[in-house]
């Protein structure tokens, strides 16, 4: 199991910047929004953790399409699924790995810019604890979303519109903290909040992905 | 003798060419009652005016939105564990009337809020839980076009569709705690029909026993139409390679 996790993140870091993709996605979304908004800062500072949330959101969506595909196309996928190590277990460690090289990274370079987004201070800790606990969420309902589409040919403008909405309670709770952290008041529910619900799909979503690729490898 | 029998696609195709007229006809009765009953013979409400009357239509296809979900799900989860291509093939007719229905609801329901209300839209707990439900219809119905085996498309779809229930169920709560206190949520809820005047209630009533039968013979007729296609498929392939 350590030498599949390593296998995935040497194949995330090598090929092609696979990893560096979500980052530089990210970093561009939220460039963009003071071009959208306008760069009145009180503005800006009130869209901030939103705004934030979204792009790591978005960021995140970007890569999953390479989660299972790579692996389905030159039938490695096959070969996992007949190794003794449970696919749960396969699917669980590719989502880590998908988690530790897109939504990690997130974490460093969000505080910078919640800077240039003119965040209020206080909330700069909770931004961080709050994309802490819900980004590993999103790796791994993401990889619903990868599984249900893998091999179609236009796969990529549907996973969005399949795996979106499932990101909506986590998005919710997730920016709910940060936004109440910018407002002054109590972030700690949300944090809670947040994290409940990341660990509840962490430990359910494998076995509901690795029955979706059992479906597809058949 | 056991209800499973009409899972065999002959057996259903018979069955329901013979209901389908008939429940047609009750739709066809029920909905214009109701309908006709609650527009023009119900008084208008002493404070909403006779914009009241759009809870004839509002109310129904609200409800059966969220109960087609169920029914796909129920139909999901019959085509997991017994494997019944009809039930799958239910589930995938559902889906547009279903669709359908929520837009129904919710554009019903801005056409009310707007004089009520003042506003269009408001991200209301309720309202918000709609649109992701029917963005949840889009969802299913894109993944069943998308896949070209049908046995997989049943297969994966039926999984989408056991998630998105979860998922859907956890929107609804994260939703609620997101807006909380904000709006007005129940003004449109059933609990309160009890409080409304039995001559608002029995068009109502009749209006929802429409829509109930509406459904099913919407889910029928396409049912029918979904395993047709399928026969003319397996002739087209089945001709194709003679």
């Amino acid at each position: 199991m350590r030498a599949l996790l390593s296998r995935e993140l040497a194949l995330a870091l090598r090929s092609g910047g696979g990893a560096a993709q979500g980052l530089v996605f990210f970093l561009i979304v939220v460039l963009l929004v003071p071009f959208g908004m306008g760069p009145e800062p009180d503005a800006l500072a009130r869209v901030a953790p939103g705004t934030l949330w979204i792009a790591a959101l978005l960021s995140c969506l970007v890569t999953l399409d390479r989660l299972f595909q790579t692996d389905w196309e030159d039938g490695s996928l096959d070969a996992l699924a007949l190794s003794p190590v449970p696919l749960e277990a396969v699917v669980a460690i590719k989502a880590l790995a998908h988690w530790l090289t897109t939504g990690l990274p997130l974490l460093v370079i969000a505080p910078l810019l919640a800077l240039t987004l003119q965040l209020p201070g206080q909330a700069y800790p909770w931004l961080v604890a709050s994309l802490a606990a819900g980004t590993p969420a999103l790796s791994f309902i993401g990889a619903i979303g990868a599984a249900l589409t893998l091999g179609l040919r236009r796969g990529g403008l549907l996973i969005g519109v399949l795996t979106l909405p499932l990101y909506i309670p986590t998005l919710i709770f997730g920016a709910r903290c940060a936004i109440a952290a910018a407002d002054g008041q109590d972030p700690v529910p949300a944090l809670a909040l947040t994290a409940a619900l990341t660990l509840a799909i962490l430990a359910l979503t494998p076995f509901a992905v690795a029955q979706i690729l059992r479906i597809q490898i058949r | 003798m056991s209800l499973w029998r009409y899972a065999n696609p002959v057996e259903f195709m018979r069955l329901s060419g013979r209901v389908l007229p008939v429940l047609t006809a009750f739709t066809v009765a029920c909905l214009g009652a109701g309908l006709v009953w609650g527009f023009f013979f119900t008084p208008d409400d002493y404070q909403q005016g006779s914009t009241v009357k759009i809870i004839y239509l509002h109310v129904p296809a609200a409800l059966m939105a969220i109960n087609a979900w169920i029914m796909m799900l129920v139909a999901s989860l019959i085509w997991f564990i017994r494997r019944h291509h009809v039930s799958a093939l239910a589930a995938r007719a559902a889906a547009p009337v279903g669709a359908v229905l929520t837009l129904v609801a919710l554009i019903t329901g801005a056409i009310w809020g707007q004089p009520m209300w003042g506003t269009w839209w408001v991200w209301d707990p309720r309202l918000t839980s709609f649109l992701i439900l029917f963005i949840f219809y889009l969802g299913y119905m894109a993944l069943w076009e998308a896949v070209e085996d049908p046995e997989k498309a049943a297969d994966l779809t039926a999984a989408l569709c056991l998630v998105g229930s979860v998922f859907a169920l956890l929107s609804r709560y994260a939703v609620l705690f997101w807006s909380q206190g904000l709006h007005q949520g129940a003004s449109l809820s059933l609990d309160k029909e009890e409080n409304v005047a039995d001559v608002f209630y029995l068009p109502l009533l009749l209006c929802i026993a429409g829509f109930v039968l509406l459904f099913v013979s919407l889910v029928l007729l396409r049912t029918r139409t979904e395993i047709r296609a399928r026969r003319l498929r397996a002739l087209e392939t089945r001709g194709g390679a003679a």
